[in-house]
């Protein structure tokens, strides 16, 4: 070993830990103070169910981002999720209104999901176009589909869907949960277990980390590629039907912009854009950010509802400002987009 | 006839044409123009007059792209700068003062130049990726535009303003003309002087410019502020078509259209090359598009079902990748991992 390597070593030896934890430790920061100045400013605010609610009204967005965060730490990005959540309203809403069971419209629509995730990412690996524009069509072509199908919205009066919707399930003394939100969570759980235990997993990371050095290794790469944007279209059409409980309708306007927001929870969760770096315990915490935000615009009453936007955007410049300060490749901007 | 067919604007121009025959086909009066009260009429003018704003944001995103990068924000631009223009001549006196609606134009765009110098700087000076550097003024933008007008959509009565987008002079609609002097200045400004080239040279490799001496930074910063201008340009021509400002809907996915339009003129995502006339016609077929879904009776919601089929055949028609393994059966080494290669070596070198 040189000496220059030496010290590298060392270096790193010293402080491993922070450097890659310090995303998801302001993160985390930001979120307490924002609770406690939530606290301290209103009244009934720092509350369990406050807490709750914002996995409830977000449990959708939660799914999605999970989907968002595999594509991203491969170095993607996946723009049609939005338009994906909408199409599986229209769809499990058009077949169940025309007599369908629930079940296996919401097995349909899942597939219908993997299958549009998985055409994307074929485009993507083996016509080499970026995943920018290649998804940008798919958000064409799903939001096209829904309007193609219909142009009003469609109610969900479906009584298995209505009770999923409307269920409260007790936690405590006045907390609860939809079952919306323990969905959510097993799927964060099962995404946790396969990006952090499985072969499949860490290849996510490689290829995120070098794409070539993982085709030299003789990873998977273009399975691995192609898997994520399957599990991002999954995501996304789950994440579609958590909607469809929230909001017991289907509507080609759903979910407008939701693309942004998952973007958005994965950055400030502290997964790097270039891929290769990220947990998604930080997306949670990103989606709770999001979450919070509007809770606390909601508190406030008077301020309006762009300033949501607003701050998203300020947020999503500090942390992206914050990667590049300390992120361990965040020294690295590529000159094309991808 | 061999340099004719692998002409890089063959291609939008077939689509164009086949188009517009389509159009004939359907309505044989398609193409013709007609002057009332000393205005043409007709659809072809309809196409220009209506496809403005769009001509105008993909110029812009253009040379963006010719760089490497990527502007999503343009759409929230359009809005911001239709929000502040109906703002100012809102709170004017006399809102049919020519001097007012001048300087309010002036405000809304130096808002623009402003925004369009952010993102330059965030790209260039910062080194956050294109597409992340936009995303945040995309997001920002709309709240912005939302602020400015207070959320609601604030009209205006104002001649002279409604001239700009709604109006006509020397028989042609204006916003025809402001199209008209935006792309000759721009062809003029990249084609005539070294500009052009210069910015396909840092989309080609950004480093190795700055090490020949090309100040890669400050063109950087001018092609997004460049862009930002382009699409405040044609905020005012949208809000003033309608006399109003909408901070939610106005230029919403323009800048989809405006990528797609970048991309069917054939200026290649990675940057390095462009072609201003390409854009154009890639921004005439879109319109076009539009244009014919509407009049040939198919429902005006397939139009998005159409632009993700259009996007998808003309990205696999510009990809190597696609036209090695489709038009080349036998199974030739090097051209196909070439690019990948290329993509590689710009990165490392850039870094």
């Amino acid at each position: 070993m040189t000496t220059a390597g030496l010290r590298r070593g060392l270096l790193r030896g010293r402080r491993p830990l922070p450097r890659r934890y310090v995303p998801v430790l302001v993160t985390t920061g930001l979120l307490i103070a924002m609770f406690a100045a939530g606290g301290v400013r209103y009244e009934n605010f720092a509350t369990g169910q406050i807490v709750l609610n914002v996995f409830v009204d977000n449990a959708y967005l939660l799914v999605v981002a999970i989907g968002m965060t595999f594509v991203i730490l491969t170095g993607g990005i996946d723009l049609s999720v939005g338009s994906v959540i909408a199409l599986s309203t229209m769809v499990s809403a058009t077949l169940i209104s025309d007599g369908w069971a629930p079940l296996p419209v919401i097995g349909l629509v899942l597939l219908m999901g993997a299958l549009l995730g998985l055409g994307m990412g074929a485009i993507i690996q083996y016509f080499e176009i970026q995943p920018f524009i290649v998804t940008l069509a798919g958000m064409f072509l799903a939001r096209g589909l829904c309007y193609v199908i219909n142009t009003e919205s469609v109610k969900i009066t479906d009584p298995l869907i209505v009770a999923l919707g409307e269920t409260h399930v007790p936690l405590g003394p006045e907390l609860w949960v939809s079952p919306s939100v323990i969905i959510a969570l097993v799927v964060l759980l099962a995404a946790i277990y396969v990006l952090q235990y499985t072969r499949f997993g860490r290849g996510v990371y490689a290829v995120g980390g070098s794409e070539q050095s993982a085709l030299l290794m003789g990873l998977p790469v273009a399975r691995t590629k192609m898997a994520v944007y399957t599990i991002s279209g999954f995501c996304s059409a789950l994440g579609g039907v958590l909607f469809a409980f929230y909001t017991l309708s289907g509507w080609s306007l759903h979910a407008l912009g939701t693309e942004l927001d998952a973007i958005a929870a994965v950055v400030i969760g502290g997964t790097l854009l270039t891929g290769g770096y990220g947990y998604l315990f930080g997306t949670v915490l990103g989606v709770l950010v999001l979450g919070l935000i509007q809770t606390i615009l909601n508190f406030e009453g008077t301020l309006s509802a762009w300033w949501t936007k607003i701050v998203i955007g300020l947020l999503l410049f500090a942390f992206i400002l914050l990667q590049r300060l300390i992120g361990a490749r965040g020294g690295q901007a590529p000159p094309t987009p991808s | 006839m061999r340099e004719l067919l692998r002409h890089r604007l063959l291609w939008p121009v077939v689509v164009l044409v086949l188009l517009l025959l389509l159009n004939v086909i359907y309505n044989n009066g398609f193409l013709s123009i007609q002057v009332k009260d000393g205005h043409l009429y007709g659809n072809l003018i309809d196409i220009l007059r209506f496809g403005a704003p769009l001509i105008l944001v993909a110029i812009g995103m253009t040379l963006v792209i010719a760089t490497g990068g990527i502007d999503l924000s343009v759409g929230s631009v359009v809005a911001i700068a239709g929000a502040m223009a109906c703002l100012r001549i809102s709170d004017l006196g006399d809102q049919g003062a020519v001097g007012g609606v001048l300087g309010a134009i002036g405000v809304a765009l130096v808002l623009c130049l402003v925004l369009g110098a952010a993102n330059g700087v965030l790209v260039a000076a910062i080194g956050v990726q294109p597409i992340v550097a936009t995303l945040i003024l995309m997001v920002a933008g709309r709240g912005l535009a939302q602020l400015i007008t207070d959320g609601q959509i604030i009209t205006v009565n104002s001649p002279p303003y409604k001239l700009f987008g709604g109006g006509y002079w020397l028989t042609l609609p204006f916003g025809i003309i402001v199209v008209a002097v935006v792309v000759v200045l721009t062809a003029l400004l990249t084609r005539r002087l070294a500009l052009g080239l210069l910015i396909e040279s840092v989309g080609g490799n950004a480093e190795a410019s700055r090490l020949v001496g090309i100040r890669s930074r400050g063109l950087t910063i001018m092609v997004y502020t460049f862009c930002a201008l382009c699409a405040g340009i044609a905020g005012l021509i949208i809000s003033s078509n309608v006399s109003s400002a909408d901070g939610n809907n106005a230029g919403l996915w323009i800048e989809l259209d405006a990528i797609l339009a970048v991309v069917i003129g054939g200026t290649s995502l990675m940057g390095g090359r462009f072609s201003l006339t390409g854009t154009v016609l890639g921004a005439l077929v879109i319109q076009t598009l539009t244009t014919t879904i509407y009049s040939i009776g198919v429902p005006p919601e397939t139009t998005l079902l159409f632009k993700a089929l259009v996007v998808t055949l003309v990205c696999l028609a510009q990809s190597p990748a696609f036209r090695a393994k489709v038009f080349h059966r036998r199974r030739r080494r090097p051209p196909a991992p070439a690019p990948s290669d290329e993509i590689d070596e710009k990165v490392s070198v850039a870094t």
